[in-house]
């Protein structure tokens, strides 16, 4: 007699119940040494569930299927000169900070969910864990050969690993993850799982990949949509991870309040590039900033808020702060790459006239009045040989390492500042929401590497900024770096197109 | 009152599925961007196997969903007969 055909309700319940074992003659503490510390209770691991209830004979199917399907662009891609379709040269620079800023995350996420993936003593979440991990991996592999095309044609891709882990402003996602990865595993799947991926990777992962499909570049798209294919998976797991999480003891409430404070504050700051990417990288225009931050954040995350009401958890700690940043911050961080465009491994430009009245339409309040004056400067400065550069470098916040770019939301003609004394020494922060980060955890965040302090200590070569940039960086100076205008990246475009 | 949504990638097969949430969710708003299309719908969103059968006139098993699935925002609950979106509110 044949078997009878599982559904996958009963197909799920035997590959996460009926394959685990318990410990009979080993201590379950020993084996799982890392479940208690952060003060999370778990009464019942068996409460779990995974709405998908995905089983690994589907996991390898399906994926198999979306690998085909982006090999196969990719090769069409590449084939056919793809790059030529893109719709300017400008473009290629927000795939340049793709590379080099995002998809060294996704190695991170693959590292940190096989750590968790190991570390939780309940199958279903380990399972997750597991195919979320092997997805990453995916991620960083498509993503590396899809953007190969480019670096065979322009500037600025050829050290994106090297750069990762050195450059002053990859610093920013980089230690974003490593702080989420040197945490407990539940406060890595708040980090990531939950506040990460529910939210914030939307705002990546899906307008500005709509805006990379409207800018001609077939092969962003595609690996973005792919990644996305399973990140609608990532989504669900932290949805039910915090559920569980919060349906296990009230004593977790709190302290996951606390994680998710903490890190949609982080998250806020770490997409501040992507900001800038939407309003100023991409020449076709999809969105602005604002307008996604409303529908993925603002929209999405305030009914997920909604839906957790009942638990007891509240919107993130400085929501209101937040909300009014959708109107600054791309500007404040295109000013501060623009000023320090000989010092970024990619190039930086003025807005065209006709995307500064964008830019005025879609900032009605805040772009006219702030940032309209500063790129009518710098266009006077350009047009009298002038192009401007700042000399220094820049001060950095200790917990987001970025900048201090940001200013006052109620006065945004004063820099943001605060400080705090650890330990007879004075550290600086960006913000309210970064200060407090530091002040709950002040002997994690003093280790903090910051690449501006490690520069003035003489530990990143030099003694001049070229020095720095050329040898400890690797980037190609005066090459990867500088404004578009005139660059070899610029010239070989007109030169493929036949343009003066 | 909050929207669920999904988003798929605008392709031949997720026409039919787009064809099929409509007839299930006869008020569900569809958004049409560059390479995507988007779905929402107040509080509930169901996508029924049987329908997208009948619109792709073929078998159609629901995990075959993630194939063309870009994101999604509600509570997930799937069988082999339909995949829910759901706010609890």
């Amino acid at each position: 007699m044949a078997a009878k055909k599982l559904n996958i309700k009963d197909k799920y319940r035997l590959l996460t119940r009926d394959l685990d074992w318990d410990f009979s003659y080993e201590d379950p503490k020993k084996a799982f040494p890392y479940e208690e510390f952060e003060g999370i209770k778990i009464t019942d691991w068996n409460k779990w569930e995974d709405p998908f209830r995905l089983t690994m004979d589907s996991y390898w199917k399906y994926q198999a299927e979306k690998e085909k399907k982006l090999y196969a662009i990719l090769d069409a891609f590449s084939q056919n000169n793809g790059h030529l379709n893109v719709v300017d040269p400008r473009y290629v620079n927000a795939v340049k900070i793709f590379l080099t800023g995002v998809s060294p995350l996704e190695y991170q996420a693959y590292q940190g969910f096989a750590h968790v993936g190991r570390q939780f003593s309940g199958v279903g979440a380990r399972v997750a864990c597991q195919m979320q991990s092997l997805d990453e991996l995916r991620h960083v592999q498509t993503q590396i050969h899809a953007m190969s095309h480019y670096n065979k044609f322009f500037d600025g891709f050829q050290e994106f690993s090297h750069m990762h882990d050195r450059v002053w402003y990859l610093s920013v996602p980089r230690s974003f993850f490593t702080d989420a990865r040197s945490a407990g595993p539940f406060e890595f799947m708040i980090a990531i799982g939950f506040s990460f991926e529910y939210v914030l990777t939307n705002l990546l992962f899906v307008p500005f990949m709509s805006g990379a499909a409207h800018n001609g570049d077939m092969a962003t798209v595609t690996f973005g949509f792919s990644a996305q294919s399973d990140e609608a998976r990532h989504m669900t797991l932290g949805l039910e991870v915090i559920k569980f999480l919060l349906e296990q003891h009230e004593d977790n409430v709190p302290i996951v309040q606390k994680w998710i404070d903490k890190w949609f504050w982080r998250g806020t700051r770490l997409l501040t590039i992507v900001a800038m990417m939407m309003d100023y990288m991409l020449p076709n225009k999809v969105m602005s900033w604002k307008e996604a931050w409303e529908v993925y954040f603002e929209e999405a995350g305030g009914a997920l808020f909604k839906d957790l009401a009942r638990y007891g958890i509240t919107m993130p700690k400085y929501a209101d702060v937040i909300e009014k940043e959708k109107e600054h911050i791309s500007h404040q961080a295109w000013w501060t790459f623009y000023t320090h465009g000989h010092a970024a491994g990619f190039h930086t430009w003025i807005p065209s006239d006709q995307e500064l009245d964008w830019l005025s339409e879609k900032y009605p309040d805040t772009f006219d009045k702030y940032y309209r004056p500063m790129w009518e400067l710098a266009k006077e400065q350009e047009a009298k040989g002038e192009r401007f550069y700042t000399s220094g470098l820049p001060q950095l916040c200790q917990t987001c390492q970025i900048p201090m770019l940001f200013t006052e939301m109620d006065n945004p003609n004063q820099n943001s500042m605060r400080d705090t004394v650890f330990d007879g020494e004075r550290y600086h922060f960006c913000s309210d929401g970064c200060c407090d980060i530091f002040k709950d955890e002040p002997e994690k965040y003093v280790q903090a590497w910051l690449p501006v302090h490690q520069i003035f200590q003489g530990n990143c070569g030099g003694p001049d900024v070229g020095d720095i940039l050329s040898d400890y960086y690797r980037m190609n100076v005066g090459v990867d770096n500088m404004d578009i205008k005139d660059s070899p990246d610029e010239q070989r475009w007109n030169k493929w197109k036949g343009v003066a | 009152m909050s929207k669920v949504y999904i988003a798929l990638q605008d392709n031949d097969e997720s026409r039919y599925i787009v064809e099929a949430i409509e007839e299930s969710n006869p008020d569900a708003t569809v958004i049409h961007m560059p390479a995507m299309i988007r779905i929402e719908q107040e509080n509930r969103l169901v996508i029924e196997r049987k329908v997208v059968e009948e619109k792709m006139g073929r078998d159609w098993d629901v995990q075959e969903l993630h194939i063309n699935l870009i994101t999604l925002g509600g509570n997930v609950d799937e069988d082999d007969d339909q995949f829910v979106l759901e706010w609890k509110q």
